[in-house]
This record gives structure tokens, sequence and C-alpha cells, in this order.
């Protein structure tokens, strides 16, 4: 199954803003008014060049539910020119969008397995849909395990969202932050320790993981230390996207391009070029 | 708790299990049971540190204080975890504060006869100091990450 962007890729496509919604300091939700068109159709993974006229495009993944096309969501976090940009529209501003391009989180194969979900920071974004899929087949899955972690509990992302996953029966949701005050009652330390504690079977497990490169690392390693083969664990990669077709180059990251090709990998065909310096 | 059942459940402890029956059976000697309220103190910065703690359940936050930044807790530990490497090496004196965050049961391990048995029986001191060092492998990962401060906001 694949979702393929507009006929003409390259094309911009102007989108309304429906709903700005601010969700920690420097992170921020968009969602894009996509009735004139009939939806948005996506995969989890998938993702929409988003352009603030004027200032440039930037790669973001699509947050929303795969279910619900009629919302099509983007959470942000503002760090660079485009995205501080994006940060300065509102409600009824106009952004320009490609896509949806890359691959998808192969949430279909995952079925029938237990299901590890591990985010970091801003990677619980690209992670919901998956989430969400989860959460609605939750009957195709074993155990289903969501281990988020950030970097205090200020940066927590769609914390009543994450209260709601963690008020069910039937699905493990852990929380941690790298550091807090006394005042925080939750986890304290990284997320791979939450992955030794969470109830799954190493030997039917799925994992899917999306954060910063070295937390991913990190993350694959203890999963592997649990028994869970790299072939059933799938990261998502950054890099400097432009096209979003794999024409430009830009986001090249050895014999493949991170826009078409990726953004999610199974972690074992891509060990080997995380490790090359430079790639 | 009597010696046999306490060492039937010092045995269930994932720092203690597959361990031989005969091993488990010498540390339970040394072992007693400890309970930690909420908000409670375990251990404070500078104190003699004389045991080393398993723990069953509950949660507890390892701290340290700073002047400028009030309590910065570090990580918090809970069932499962081992805590108080400080009482194995000099200057046996704790690093860090540890406060209860939610009721905790835990194993306290007499330091002054835990270090007694690992150099009275070798076999023994292998076994409990390996699983020790597999401890401290992960935390020492652990804390690499967390050094790295890798959700830090970079443009």
């Amino acid at each position: 199954m694949s979702v393929s962007p507009a006929p003409d890729p390259m094309l911009p496509e102007p989108l309304r803003i429906a709903r700005a919604k601010r969700e920690t300091h420097g992170v921020f939700t968009f969602e894009l008014d996509v009735s004139a068109r009939g939806g948005f159709p996506f995969l989890p993974g998938q993702f929409n060049m988003l352009y603030p006229f004027g200032a440039g495009e930037s790669a973001i993944s699509i947050s929303g539910d795969p279910h619900r096309p009629d919302r099509l969501e983007h959470t942000i976090r503002a760090v660079g020119t485009v995205t501080r940009a994006l940060e300065r529209l509102g409600r009824g501003d106009v952004v320009g969008v490609r896509g949806p391009f890359g691959s998808a989180w192969p949430v279909r194969e995952a079925e029938g397995s237990d299901f590890v979900v591990i985010a970091g920071g801003i990677g619980l974004a690209p992670l919901r849909p998956v989430v969400y899929h989860a959460l609605r087949h939750r009957e195709a899955f074993g155990r289903v395990a969501l281990l988020y972690g950030t970097r205090t509990p200020d940066d927590i992302l769609y914390r009543k969202e994450i209260e709601r996953w963690r008020s069910r029966l039937d699905v493990e949701v852990e929380v941690t932050v790298d550091t807090a005050g006394s005042d925080w009652r939750g986890n304290t330390g990284v997320v791979t320790k939450l992955i030794s504690r969470a109830a799954f079977d190493p030997g039917r497990a799925f994992a899917m993981i999306c954060g910063p490169e070295i937390m991913m690392r990190f993350c694959a390693r203890e999963l592997e230390r649990l028994g869970v083969s790299l072939d059933r664990i799938w990261i998502t990669m950054e890099r400097n996207m432009r096209c979003g077709t794999g024409l430009c180059g830009h986001c090249q990251f050895g014999p493949s391009f991170v826009c078409k090709d990726g953004p999610v990998y199974r972690y074992d065909r891509v060990l080997d070029l995380l490790l090359v310096r430079e790639v | 708790m009597e010696t046999e059942s306490l060492a039937r459940s010092i045995a269930q402890h994932p720092l203690v299990a597959g361990m031989s029956d005969e091993h488990v059976d010498f540390l339970s000697g040394c072992v007693r049971n400890v309970r930690l309220e909420e908000g409670q103190f375990l251990f404070r910065e500078g104190q003699r540190a004389d045991e080393l703690y398993l723990i069953r359940s509950g949660k507890i936050a390892l701290e340290i204080q700073d002047g400028a930044r009030g309590t910065i807790v570090i990580e918090t530990v809970g069932g499962g975890d081992a805590l108080g490497w400080s009482t194995l090496f000099p200057p046996y004196r704790w690093g860090l504060d540890a406060r209860g965050i939610h009721l905790a049961h835990l194993f306290a391990i007499d330091g002054t006869c835990l270090h007694a048995k690992l150099e009275a029986d070798h076999s023994f001191g292998y076994a409990f100091t390996r699983r020790l060092l597999n401890e401290v492998h992960s935390r020492l990962q652990r804390a690499r990450l967390q050094a790295l401060d890798v959700y830090r906001a970079r443009p």
C-alpha cells in the first residue's frame, strides 16, 4: 500500500491553518484545512514539505491520525529559519504543502507481534500515527508498549493524550525525563531504562524507534541485548531534505535518498551506514 | 521473615536471580527488609554508606542538591534495581540523596557482612560481583546517554 504525492510533487499546494496549538516551549502543532481537497491520505511515517511563503521549505512528519485523512496535522519544533517562520503563523494563515513523501512505518508487518514503540523528544510526533494505528487495531498486536523519553517534564508532548493512552488497560505507556526537579513524581532517567522494564517478549517483539540518532542507536543496542532481532527494529532517519523525490541528492544517505527510500528504515539495513562518519 | 523464606524472596530479585541456592542462602544472612515511605530519605549525601539495596517495589529518586538550581533528580530507581555501590568502595560515603517517591520495599544488604562474605567465598564473590558489574555497565551506558543531552534543540 502506498500513498503518493499530488500529480506535480514539486508544486506546493496552499492550505490554510485551521487550528494552531502550542504543545511545549518552542513546539507547536498545526492542523491544516484539507476539506476542499477531500482529505489528505497518508501513511504513518510519511512527511510533507511545508513552505511558509518566502522563508523556504522544511520536511515535517505528519503527526495526525492516518485513519482521519480529514485532519492533517504536523507537530513542529522551531529551531531554524523555516520552522521559526512557521511558528509565527497562526489560524487562518496559509502554508504551501508538498507531499506526502517517503516510506512508512511497517505497521502491518508488526501485527501479531509484541509491539514496542520508543520515542525520544520531538520523535514522538512521527510515531504518533503509529500509536493511533496500534490503538485502533489493538487486537491485531500482542502486548503494546509506548516508551517515551524527553528532556524535562516541561518538554512532554501531547500530555493529555498520553494520559488517555495510559488510562487504557491494554497498552503500557511509560514516560521518563532526562532530568527533573524534586516536584516531578514520574520516572527520571534515559529512555533505554524503560526498555528492559517493559513487558514484552523479545523473541516475538517488533520495535519502532524515533528520536535523535544517538538515542536510537542506544535503544537498538538495548533491544538487541534483550534478544530482539535487528531485522525487527525500525528507525527513522533525518537528513536535509529538499526536493522530496530523490532527485536533488541533498538527503543522500549512502546508496539511498532519505526523502524517497526513507525516512523509515529497517535498522539492520542502515546500521553500517550509521557508523560511517559524515554520511 | 525467616531466613529460608527471605532467601526465596531475595532469589527473585533480578540481581540475584540465577545464583545458586547455596550462594543465595549465603547472602541472605546479611539481609534485612526495609520499608521506605514516600518522602522519606533512605540516605543523604555525605553519610556513611554501609548497606547495598535491592529494590523490590516502589520508586526512589536519586537526587543531588545544588545551591543555585535546588534539588536535581538524576535518576529514579524502582523494583528490580540495585542501589548503593558506595558501600563497596572507599571512602564508603553516599554521593547522592535517595528519597522515596512512592512507598518502596527493599532488601538491605549489610556492607560489612557482604564484604566479609565476598572475601570468604570467592566463588560467591565472583558470582555476585559479575552481576553487579552488569548493573554498573547498564548504569554507565545510561549515564553516557544522559550526559549527551540528545534532546536539546540544535538548529
